[in-house]
């Protein structure tokens, strides 16, 4: 064993599958001076790598999954450690068989060939199941089983061998030092690892360590927000016809969607796992050590009761398993997170300190992948990997109260028919906004975006559907989480007006001599404009993909003002962060809870507004795009207060009108003046459901997460401008590369032709990465092996079509083009409509 | 035959056991519980001789509530009744164990009209190990016992008068006892291999309805003072090296070993 050193360039804590394969890869990578440090044994330390059930199903509906499933899957049998059993998901009900063709359709999206079989043909790859309490499967022969440990250690050798990587087994982290020097980024460093065997001074330390890494952050005073939780397995036999395969997995593994278990085969045992017993969830200090631990440490004792359900269940789709003996049962421990997606990158907080936890075998490698790439390049290359992000999470997120909410909330839709739509139960209305109490008395559907409630529709606007004649849709999985009176707020907004919260919205101030300078290193379009005008942007990670796109306004010479989706709220406070010179230039102030928006849109928006407010409304007096301090009488409202605000004239639905910002403390007085204002010129509350999905898909508007991605440049999204400003920015040399050839696809609205089935049903595409497929059929896949997917949908009601949005092959994007879009595995005509937006192209309502 | 099985729950083996701060108890938080091994080999010793020649197994245990636990694991692998005898505290000494136990047979043998054929205990228990129990009880109820066993085999169909050969291992061979019925034997690992439940086992045992009696004694004469962790025995790992150039010193470990 090599000497314990005393500083080196990369420590990475934890050696189960994620560890290891970080070592690997950033090796590959080119980096040198790591040390894997790991508290248990090898190969086997006790994590979660050593008791799994090594499977990969490769079809997930979420794209980051999927695709890094696949790219893991691939890494696997590229070290020949993996096996393609063939996996199946049976169906008890008719739900589920929708469900399973909502995975065909997903297979066709990422190109993974899987089949529906009759409950005969599931019996003729599986002859021991019962097809009596089924109703079809869907098999895909590329699901496969891995060797975890063995992949583990060949990844560690790699790194040993690369980059000489030092690895110390039986060595406990006791301690994270940070360097705690306040900086105007507000951010610490990392600074050494303190284990038993010595302290190790390093700049990079990532927390790879499964289901102990809270407690490891913690020691940094930080979070990772996962919970140790507890999936059930028991391994069954012997079985005289799984033995006499002579093989580890000679069969499919079976999923019972429906009871939430999986049957797979081990040589001659089955191995039956459960996500369908009560949520089950340990604090980290409960999991014993590898000393006290019978088996491993988060193989804790099998509590039989939780799996008498299951049993049953499991002997009623294969009866041979009854007779066969519980030869082993544990309460296996895996790590959930609040939002069931992993915790990946650099951690907000502390300079240095990485996280790849909550991370499950199946995605391991590709996650490691995700994580090198990350430290490398700024921005992984794999994929876009902002679902994983865990910059994504804001504070109330971060608390063992709202994780163990939603991870119980959630362990048992692991195998769930989870809607697109669906709404978290538990750890609602977290953030309130100025605005709850009147929107509760219009009966707000309200849905969350992380922490925040936004209204996505009024139930008070029922009767808009009777005066626009609209009805529910006709089918349950469409109109779920959907409500007509969506399409009856968007309509009387395009004829009168409509309010909208926009409170969520993230607003953050750089203040100071550098301000303005550093907006323009962070922002593809230039900053320094007059005072009083916003500039609509991109910005790009190094690799010139999207990292956010958002508006920043010039407030004062020394003043920028950003302002971004709650969604990539986190994620784009931590990158103005982390760029923010530390000089004592710029300041950075979060500004979120302080100011309040709301927009006011709507041919009769003017007239509104011109009732409450002295100013000259004309788009000579409020310019598009132009930030105008003002003052707002209330007293229509009821308060007397006159408010100070700021109008910013901009639409993100299509009709002329205003973003106005206020102190969150007028927010109140505000919406009542304009409530009363507008009472005989139709205002209405409008929810989320006009403003980001019909109003935006009429206009053809981006959005961050949707349309706009990291694999996605702004010549691609259509959102270069003609010229480039002279400054430097982040990702300026390859946006100025890209620029030099066309761009190889085009992102456009296409509408949907027919939205009849075979069965004569009304069918609504949701946006779920549905296929672009040509007329053969064909899925349409790029050069960087991009597929053409729907990456936004929705009924346009002032076009009268369903709208859809995704990226085409530039001989593809242009306006006529027919292709198809697979919904629920059926096809629907499509045509692309450009890549400018189906209602009012020439912007002439929004600019009147 | 009628055969009763004596079970006590005990944390499973394998794990490091810590003890209490205050040295009261075993620290339950990371432990699972298992009946002590000699008498798992009881209960399947039970159930092969209720196979082979027909009859009923009873399993008794004496401890906390969660004791059930262990009864119905016995179901699971074919036992068909279980008695649990409370207890509120822990560490009951042998003798008023053993007293419990000797009053609860005599209860169910008045019930059933008949004694049991055979009572088998373990040889001792996994985690007190106090070697007592069985011979206590069964000098209390006037049976033979014999310890230390790992074969029985029974005359006739097992019930009633008859006699019990029991094996018991010795260096170089074994001894064999002849004991009349009714009698007791204290069994050993060895005796069997016992069998692992089947899911359908388990899901039958769920069934298993639990006679609880509520029985009580004096406490006898041992008392638990307090709970002592002996050092740990520390082994070292000298990996010698990897490939054909570790030979070398693996011979020289050999050579002091006196192995070549």
């Amino acid at each position: 064993m090599s000497e314990f050193p005393t500083r080196a360039n990369v420590v990475v804590i934890g050696a189960g599958i994620v560890g290891n394969c970080l070592v690997g890869h950033l090796a590959r990578l080119g980096w040198q001076d790591l040390v894997l440090v790991e508290k248990g044994p090898l190969p086997n330390p006790g994590g979660s790598t050593g008791h799994a059930s090594n499977f990969i199903f490769p079809v997930d509906h979420n794209k980051e999954m999927a695709l890094l499933g696949e790219q893991s899957a691939n890494q696997y049998r590229d070290m020949n450690l993996s096996v393609d059993s063939g996996g199946i998901e049976v169906a008890r009900t008719s739900e589920r068989m929708d469900e399973l063709e909502r995975r065909m359709t997903s297979a066709k999206a990422w190109g993974i060939e899987a089949h529906l079989l009759t409950p005969a043909q599931v019996k003729e790859l599986v002859p021991y199941i019962n097809t009596e309490v089924i109703l079809g499967g869907f098999y895909c022969p590329t699901v496969s089983v891995v060797d975890s440990l063995e992949t583990g250690t060949v990844m560690r050798k790699e790194g040993i061998e690369k980059a000489g990587c030092k690895v110390f087994a039986n060595t406990e982290v006791l301690d994270l030092i940070t360097d705690d020097t306040p900086r105007p980024n507000s951010r610490r460093k990392i600074k050494a690892v303190v284990t038993d065997k010595g302290t190790i001074e390093t700049q990079y330390v990532i927390v790879a360590c499964g289901v102990w890494s809270n407690r490891i952050a913690a020691m940094a005073d930080t979070y990772i927000p996962l919970v140790p939780a507890v999936h059930q397995m028991a391994d069954v036999g012997p079985i005289d016809i799984l033995a006499e395969t002579n093989n580890e997995i000679g069969y499919p593994i079976v999923r019972d969607m429906d009871t939430f278990c999986y049957e797979r085969q081990s040589a001659g045992s089955m191995e039956v796992g459960s996500y369908g017993h009560r949520p089950i969830l340990h604090h980290p200090d409960e999991i014993p050590s590898n000393e006290e631990a019978a088996l491993s440490p988060t193989e804790m004792p099998f509590t039989p009761d939780d799996f008498d359900q299951q049993m049953e269940e499991a002997i009623e789709l294969m009866d041979m398993l009854g007779d066969a003996e519980i030869k082993y049962a544990i309460n296996g421990l895996l790590s959930l997170t609040p939002d069931t997606m992993p915790c990946l990158g650099e951690i907000p907080d502390v300079e240095g300190l990485w996280s790849a936890a909550a991370v499950w075998v199946k995605e391991g490698p590709g996650m490691a992948q995700v994580v090198a790439e990350w430290m490398t390049y700024g921005y992984p290359r794999v994929i876009d990997a902002h679902g994983a992000d865990i910059a994504r999470f804001y504070d109330e997120e971060k608390s063992d109260e709202h994780i163990w909410a939603r991870a119980d909330e959630h362990f048992n839709k692991t195998y769930g028919i989870v809607h697109p739509a669906e709404q978290w139960e538990s750890r609602r209305h977290l953030v309130e906004s100025p605005y709850r109490s009147r929107q509760e008395a219009l009966e707000a559907e309200f849905f969350q975006a992380r922490v925040w409630e936004r209204p996505q529709w009024y139930n008070s606007n029922a009767d808009l559907c009777e005066r626009y004649n609209l009805s529910p849709r006709g089918v349950e999985w469409d109109n779920r989480w959907w409500s007509p009176t969506t399409i009856g707020e968007h309509l009387n907004l395009r004829s009168n007006c409509g309010v909208v919260d926009l409170s969520a919205f993230q607003i953050y101030e750089l203040e100071g001599p550098g301000a303005v300078e550093f907006a323009d290193r962070l922002a593809v379009n230039k900053i320094d404009v007059a005072v009083g005008r916003s500039i609509y942007t991109p910005w790009l990670n190094a690799d010139g993909g999207f990292h956010s796109d958002l508006t920043m306004m010039r407030m004062a010479e020394d003043r920028v003002r950003i302002v971004t989706g709650v969604f990539d709220g986190g994620r784009d406070e931590f990158w103005t962060r982390k760029h923010m010179p530390n000089d004592g230039s710029v300041t950075f102030t979060n500004l979120t809870t302080e100011i309040t928006t709301l927009g006011l849109w709507g041919p009769n928006a003017p007239q509104v507004l011109a009732q409450v407010c002295g100013h000259d409304l004309s788009q000579a007096g409020s310019p598009y795009g132009s930030i105008i301090p003002i003052e707002i009488n209330c007293a229509a409202g009821g308060d007397n207060r006159t408010v100070q605000a700021h109008l910013f004239r901009i639409s993100y639905v299509g009709d002329t009108g205003w973003e106005i910002y206020t102190d969150w403390s007028n927010g109140p007085a505000l919406w009542d003046a304009l409530f009363a204002a507008g009472q005989e010129l139709g205002i209405r509350p409008t929810g989320g459901g006009v403003y980001g999905t019909s109003g935006r898909l009429e206009k053809g508007y981006r959005l961050m997460g949707a349309e706009l991605e990291s694999e996605y440049n702004p010549l691609e999204a259509g959102l270069a401008r003609p010229r480039v400003k002279a400054a430097d920015f982040i990702g300026k040399e390859p946006y100025l590369k890209a620029r030099e050839t066309s761009p190889e696809v085009q992102c456009v609205t296409l509408t949907v032709e027919d939205q009849t089935d075979s069965a004569g049903r009304t069918r609504h595409m949701m946006g779920g990465n549905e296929p672009i497929l040509d007329l053969n059929g064909e899925r349409i896949v790029d050069s960087h092996g991009r597929v053409s997917r729907v990456t936004s949908a929705g009924y346009g009601p002032s076009v009268g079509k369903h709208l859809l949005m995704g990226y085409l092959p530039t001989e593809m994007a242009t306006a006529g083009t027919e292709l198809q879009v697979m919904y629920m595995n059926e096809l629907f005509p499509v045509t692309v409509v450009g890549p400018g937006s189906a209602f009012d192209p020439d912007d002439t309502r929004l600019k009147s | 035959m009628k055969i009763l099985c004596c079970v006590k729950r005990v944390p499973a083996p394998g794990a490091k056991i810590n003890v209490t701060a205050d040295g009261s108890d075993v620290d339950a938080a990371h432990l699972g519980f298992t009946t002590s091994p000699h008498e798992e080999c009881g209960v399947e010793g039970a159930v092969q001789l209720c196979e082979a020649h027909g009859g009923e197994v009873t399993v008794l245990t004496v401890g906390p509530p969660q004791a059930a636990e262990q009864l119905r694991y016995a179901a699971s692998v074919g036992a068909d009744h279980g008695v649990l005898v409370s207890t509120d505290e822990v560490g009951w000494d042998p003798q008023r164990t053993a007293a419990v136990i000797r009053e609860a047979i005599e209860v169910l043998e008045e019930e059933n009209g008949e004694p049991f054929d055979l009572i088998l205990f373990g040889n001792e228990s996994a985690d007190s190990g106090g070697f007592q129990v069985g011979i206590r009880v069964a000098h209390g109820l006037g049976r033979p016992i014999v310890n230390g066993i790992k074969g029985i085999e029974v005359s006739g169909d097992g019930s009633g008068a008859g006699t019990v050969t029991a094996r018991r291992a010795i260096d170089g061979g074994f001894e064999v006892y002849e004991l009349p019925r009714p009698c007791a034997l204290g069994v050993k690992e060895g005796l069997n291999l016992p069998r692992y439940p089947t899911m359908k086992g388990r899901l039958r045992s769920k069934k298993l309805e639990i006679r609880s009696l509520d029985l009580d004694t004096t406490p006898g004469g041992q008392r638990r003072i307090r709970l002592h962790r002996p050092a740990e025995q520390v082994s070292e790992t000298v990996i010698l090296g990897e490939g054909p150039e570790a030979a070398a010193a693996v011979v020289d470990v050999l050579e002091e070993l006196g192995v070549l």
